[in-house]
């Protein structure tokens, strides 16, 4: 009773205090357009950013990842750490505490069983939960009391923040939906659309891969957030056509993920009537570089490690071709502020990157031709090289998107100057990332020499991302192509890292094995990284409160945002 | 006609069964996948129980039945139900999207406004508008208006729409600022103000289309005139000393418009169907977008159920062509 | 009509005749010198034109037109002018083709279902069906089963073009055979149709002879029509990764590329929509002094 009067009287004055600034709703209208649409505001239910973004300005998870990768309290109050007794020592439980007096936009109590229903939610196999990775060795998850979870690993989890930390695993309310388990959560289409949450927002309308309107949350626990009463939420188009919509025609205020043409993001930022916002997570496009052999006379075993690559098994030539890119070239054609060079397959967070492999930044045609010379690849009378009756000639995959193919006209130029004969092939990325088993196209079966694509991980620990090089997770026909390994990777020492890493809590400790597992791939050139990609997004000069942030969903801290006078 | 009517709709039935066999076959054989667009970070043993909990582990011809229950029967059943005529189970199974996890034929119900005011529309303006050009640029062959109607047109159809979108917005949208480039599918109309924000959002769209179509349909116009104004019964109307109007309004009109005729009802279904670029470029979100959407995000159901009702809209529309045939022309019998 | 038809010899040949009635068309003989020109330009010119298409030039990226590049250069400094030249073989070769199989679909179809009744239904519920197959997931399937086979037993490239005219020229027929079913059905009650039909005249003759030439005029208009859709569904192809590979230039290719860059360099846009649109109506013209000569009635007039 007296801390609940306590609460209230530290809200009233806060409320007074802010009144004089901006209160909730005093910025009137926000316009966000996502050129892609969200389908459903339940991201367990779909994992795409899209999606996961527009709920997460109703959902609220546990903990959030701020802009700089570090985890600030949401519902909890604060982080569970093995100092402050919240993980326990031999790092199998993690204890979570909410903060009091929190409510759903409905009026109710959020407690712990309500965090507790969303485990189960997602861990129910029928279910098809899309974020099922998150509660990976989740063994039980229990409320303590009305405000206290203790989740229970099968395993020591060095890194226990899977569940319920960022947008991907927010708390969604046990009531609503209590009939939507495991084969039923496809019909809870209401739910789904609409679900009571604690966010700043609440949804008014949801028209599906359309447009979403929202309004402010009355039960908000900031009563002077959201500064924006109303929002809506358009999808549909293309990035060009919703970053115009905000740089040049001003329709709308905030854009999200622009991949366009840096120089015409340039000509639409010197309209001046909106901000180009870049941010930088662990999104590396990459090369990856087939180690077995695609040719289709092996029928069955093509691209399996039964049979080597004829040519890129061959270290020398796979590091030739990293040294002919120009990846300062690169960065200024794709991708200009929002690209970086690198050389690393994990560039990010800072304290995981690696400076061992630098000397990739810059281009070596000269050094490269010397290499292949040396190690017996000689020109023949078309100026490809040849060994043995072996051409150095490529069948190289992305899927079909502007810059990639741009990148793969300079690569196959560049790679034609040390005497590399390139076919290029664009996949439609539907099927390219689809992974259908009677597709030959998917980026897994690999049926090519050189593919290019971009990955990341979510959060802030690579332990998993860097656990995708292992020899199991080699895509095969017995594992019905399912595996990580596209380069068809294998080595004990690397495998013996992993190990190591998932029974290590140290974090400099792990940073420094993290960094091993990736100088190895870098220096045994099996990925040959291009550029490190960074988060494009377009604000309205008028829109103040933004801070992109790549470690969780761009809306993230929706409820700060308000219109600047 | 009545007979041959009754006998041909009867006939539509396993032709349309066909043709949904025919979709959903394709559908399955697709290399496209729910999971595709997913975000890679989403491990591939997640993304096979993902497909299994959406049915996709079961054999291709139980999924199909089951669809034909869902399509044929839970759906007409649910519309019943909705008029307050309760038969059987409530709680029946209707077609639910992969991707929204929602009743498709709700989501295709939503989209219909958007998608009859904006493509609708401009089908109708361009058939307003072919035909007269077609018309004239028969009669008066070869002179000025002849030759421009046959410029714009063939610019109109080869230049295709994603490319006169973009133009239209970077000169009305970015550069005089007359046009919104996005279209609200929020938008009520329900005052004057509300009505020129309609008229104000739709005019980009329709006309970029209503070109397109006013060309096509133009130069059928324009040929098929061309043909009937060198026939006989022509020279045998003017020498009776009909006036020039009605000859050429009642006479080579009527018997020119079996193509024109044609075209049009080959036309109307892909109004419904949508425009997938047109849409996409203006952001408009109708029935098109919806399409390209699920066939890109492999979300079999929806597409399944939207492509079988074009392919309603196409037979229904072939037979309506059938039947005004015999009535332009009662020469022509189907018995 | 009397007085023309006295003067010629009797062994004179019909198809002279309407290579006389042709050259009088003025637009037709128009169109056919520019269609002739642009042939040749796109056959020859990339052999005389010094730059190739491929070669990357990023410092010279973005241009507008120069003395170097007449057509300007594109966002990897590639020459507008060399693509343009190489993309035409390529469009040209595509949109010819794939009109032809598609409008000899089209036309066989439509007229045996607009001639032959007991055909009609069958014929007609095959044009409703492909009608209505969704475009995208059918390519898709094309693509999955056809494209290692033909790649395999043609080449790469002569396997795609195959490839691509028969998905164009299949997937775009059914509008051909509407329309000439139609007109077929209209003729085939004419008086003229059934007076040879009762001197015994055999269904082929009667079909090649009288139902063919009076239908040529929407097939002409769907000839041009078809030039142009399978110009741009080629692109489209492409995208999907049906189509050529993405460093070969076509027209279509180069209109969809250069769209985003309209306010930036706008004279590059310019270039592949002209050729497109210069070539559509280089070939409506001379469909139209075709149609014109082959029409006995206004022959001589």
């Amino acid at each position: 009773m007296k801390l609940k009067s306590l609460l209230l009287g530290a809200a009233a004055s806060l409320a007074l205090a802010s009144a004089a600034q901006a209160g909730r709703g005093d910025s009137g209208h926000l316009n966000i357009i996502y050129w892609q649409a969200a389908s459903i505001m339940n991201p367990y239910l779909s994992g795409g950013t899209k999606d996961v973004d527009a709920s997460s300005m109703v959902l609220e998870p546990l903990a959030h990842y701020d802009e700089n990768g570090n985890m600030v309290p949401v519902l909890a109050a604060d982080i569970p750490t093995v100092n402050n007794g919240g993980v326990s020592k031999d790092l199998t439980s993690i204890t979570w505490k909410l903060k009091p007096g929190l409510k759903w936009s409905d009026g109710s109590a959020v407690t712990a069983k309500d965090v507790v229903f969303t485990a189960n939610y997602c861990m129910d196999e029928t279910g098809g939960c899309q974020q099922l990775a998150k509660f990976a060795d989740v063994t039980k998850v229990e409320a303590l009391d009305d405000l206290t979870v203790k989740i229970t690993f099968g395993k020591p989890k060095p890194f226990p923040y899977g569940p319920f930390v960022g947008s991907t695993t927010p708390v969604i309310q046990a009531r609503q939906f209590a009939d939507c388990k495991g084969i039923k959560a496809p019909t809870c289409t209401e739910a789904n659309f609409n679900p009571i949450g604690t966010g700043p927002f609440k949804v008014d309308e949801f028209r599906a891969n359309d447009t979403i309107t929202l309004s402010a949350n009355q039960n908000f626990r900031d009563p002077d957030k959201p500064a924006f009463a109303t929002v809506t939420f358009k999808g549909g188009g293309d990035a060009a056509s919703a970053a115009r919509s905000v740089l040049e025609t001003g329709e709308f205020d905030y854009a999200w993920n622009l991949q366009i043409a840096p120089e015409i993001l340039a000509q639409m930022e010197a309209k001046g009537k909106g901000k180009i916002l870049a941010g930088f997570g662990p999104l590396v496009e990459r090369l990856m570089v087939n180690l077995t052999d695609p040719n289709p006379k092996w029928g069955d075993e093509r691209s399996t490690v039964k049979h080597p690559h004829p040519f890129l098994s061959d270290k020398a030539v796979r590091k030739a071709l990293s040294m002919a890119i120009d990846r300062t070239t690169l960065v200024e054609v794709g991708y200009g502020k929002a690209g970086r060079v690198t050389c690393n397959v994990l560039p990010s967070p800072a304290i995981y990157n690696s400076t061992a492999n630098d000397s990739c930044k810059v281009q070596d045609i000269a050094g490269a031709n010397k290499l292949l010379d040396q190690a017996g690849w000689k020109r023949g009378p078309d100026g490809v090289r040849q060994k043995n009756g072996v051409r150095l000639s490529i069948l190289y995959q992305t899927s079909t998107n502007a810059v990639r193919q741009d990148f793969q006209a300079l690569i196959k130029d560049w790679w034609r100057q040390i005497g590399v004969e390139t076919e290029l092939k664009n996949i439609d990325a539907a099927v390219f990332f689809g992974g259908d088993q009677s597709s030959p196209d998917t980026f897994q079966k690999f049926f090519a020499d050189i593919e290019m694509y971009a990955n990341n991980f979510d959060g802030t620990d690579p332990e998993a991302y860097m656990g995708s090089w292992k020899c199991s997770e080699i895509p095969s026909p017995e594992n019905a192509w399912l595996g990580a390994n596209m380069p068809r990777y294998c080595n004990p020492a690397y495998d013996k890292l992993v190990a190591e890493m998932a029974g290590t809590a140290d974090i400099n400790k792990r940073a420094e094995l993290a960094k091993a597992m990736n100088d190895m791939l870098m220096q045994d050139y099996v990925i040959i990284p291009l550029v490190w990609r960074g988060n494009v997004a377009a604000r309205a000069n008028t829109l103040a409160g933004v801070r992109l942030n790549v470690w969780d969903s761009d809306l993230w801290n929706i409820a700060d945002w308000s219109r600047e006078k | 006609m009545l007979n041959f009517t009754i006998r041909r709709l009867l006939f539509t039935i396993p032709t349309l069964l066909f043709i949904s066999f025919v979709i959903f076959f394709i559908l399955d054989a697709a290399p496209s996948d729910p999971t595709g667009n997913l975000p890679l970070t989403i491990p591939p043993d997640v993304r096979e129980k993902i497909r299994e909990s959406l049915g996709l582990d079961q054999p291709m011809i139980i999924r199909y039945l089951l669809w034909c229950k869902q399509f044929f029967v839970n759906e007409p059943l649910n519309l019943l139900a909705q008029w307050g005529i309760n038969i059987g189970d409530p709680d029946r199974l209707r077609v639910i999207s992969f991707q929204t996890r929602s009743p498709v034929v709700d989501l295709i119900a939503q989209r219909m406004p958007q998608t009859l005011w904006v493509v609708g529309m401009s089908y109708v303006v361009g058939v307003l508008i072919a035909l007269p050009i077609g018309i004239i640029s028969a009669v008066k062959q070869y002179s000025w208006f002849d030759q421009m109607g046959t410029f714009i047109s063939m610019i109109g159809f080869s230049v295709p729409t994603f490319f006169t979108g973009v133009l239209m917005i970077v000169i009305f949208s970015v550069w005089l600022g007359w046009f919104p480039s996005i279209y609200d599918t929020t938008l009520v109309v329900d005052s004057w103000r509300t009505l020129g924000l309609q008229i104000r959002q739709m005019a980009m769209p329709v006309f970029v289309l209503a070109l397109f179509n006013a060309a096509q349909i133009s130069r059928f116009m324009r040929a098929s005139m061309l043909d009937n104004l060198n026939q006989d019964y022509v020279r045998t109307a003017r020498a009776k000393g009909l006036r020039e109007r009605t000859v050429l309004l009642v006479h080579v009109l009527r018997n020119s418009l079996i193509p024109v005729i044609t075209v049009i009802a080959l036309g109307v279904p892909q109004v419904f169907g949508g425009a997938i670029i047109t849409e996409q470029v203006f952001k408009v979100n109708g029935l098109g977008q919806l399409l390209i959407i699920a066939i890109q995000g492999g979300d079999i159901p929806t597409v399944q159920t939207l492509t079988f009702i074009f392919a309603v809209l196409i037979v229904l529309f072939n037979l309506i062509a059938d039947i005004l045939y015999g009535i332009l022309d009662p020469r022509i019998r189907y018995d | 009509m009397t007085e023309t038809s006295m003067d010629i010899q009797p062994q004179r040949s019909q198809w002279l005749d309407v290579w006389d009635q042709f050259k009088t068309h003025r637009g037709a003989v128009i169109g056919m010198l520019f269609f002739i020109t642009v042939c040749l330009l796109v056959l020859l010119g990339p052999h005389l034109w010094p730059i190739d298409p491929h070669t990357i030039d990023i410092r010279a990226k973005n241009q507008g037109p120069t003395l170097a590049h007449p057509m300007g250069t594109d966002q990897l400094g590639r020459d507008t002018f060399a693509q343009v030249l190489a993309g035409g073989q390529v469009s040209l070769a595509v949109g010819v083709v794939a009109m032809l199989i598609s409008l000899f679909l089209g036309s066989l179809i439509g007229v045996l279902a607009g001639y032959f009744r007991r055909i009609d239904g069958l014929l007609m519920r095959l044009t409703d069906l492909f009608l209505a197959l969704p475009l995208l997931p059918l390519l898709l399937v094309i693509i999955m089963l056809f494209r290692d086979t033909l790649r395999a037993s043609f080449g790469p490239n002569a396997g795609i073009f195959i490839l691509i005219v028969f998905v164009i020229g299949i997937t775009s027929w059914m509008q051909t055979a509407r329309i000439v079913r139609g007109d077929v059905l209209a003729l085939k009650e004419q008086e003229f149709v059934l007076a040879a039909r009762s001197i015994g005249t055999p269904p082929h003759r009667m079909i090649l002879r009288h139902v063919l030439p009076n239908v040529l005029s929407p097939i002409m208009v769907s000839a041009t029509l078809g030039i142009a859709n399978a110009i741009i569904t080629e692109s489209a192809l492409s995208f999907l990764g049906l189509g050529f590979p993405s460093d070969f230039p076509t027209w279509g290719r180069l209109l969809f590329d250069s769209t985003n860059f309209m306010t930036l360099n706008p004279e590059r846009v310019i270039w592949p929509g002209l050729a497109i649109s210069l070539t559509v109506l280089s070939v409506n013209y001379m469909g139209d002094g075709l149609r014109d000569a082959l029409d006995p009635r206004i022959r001589g007039r």
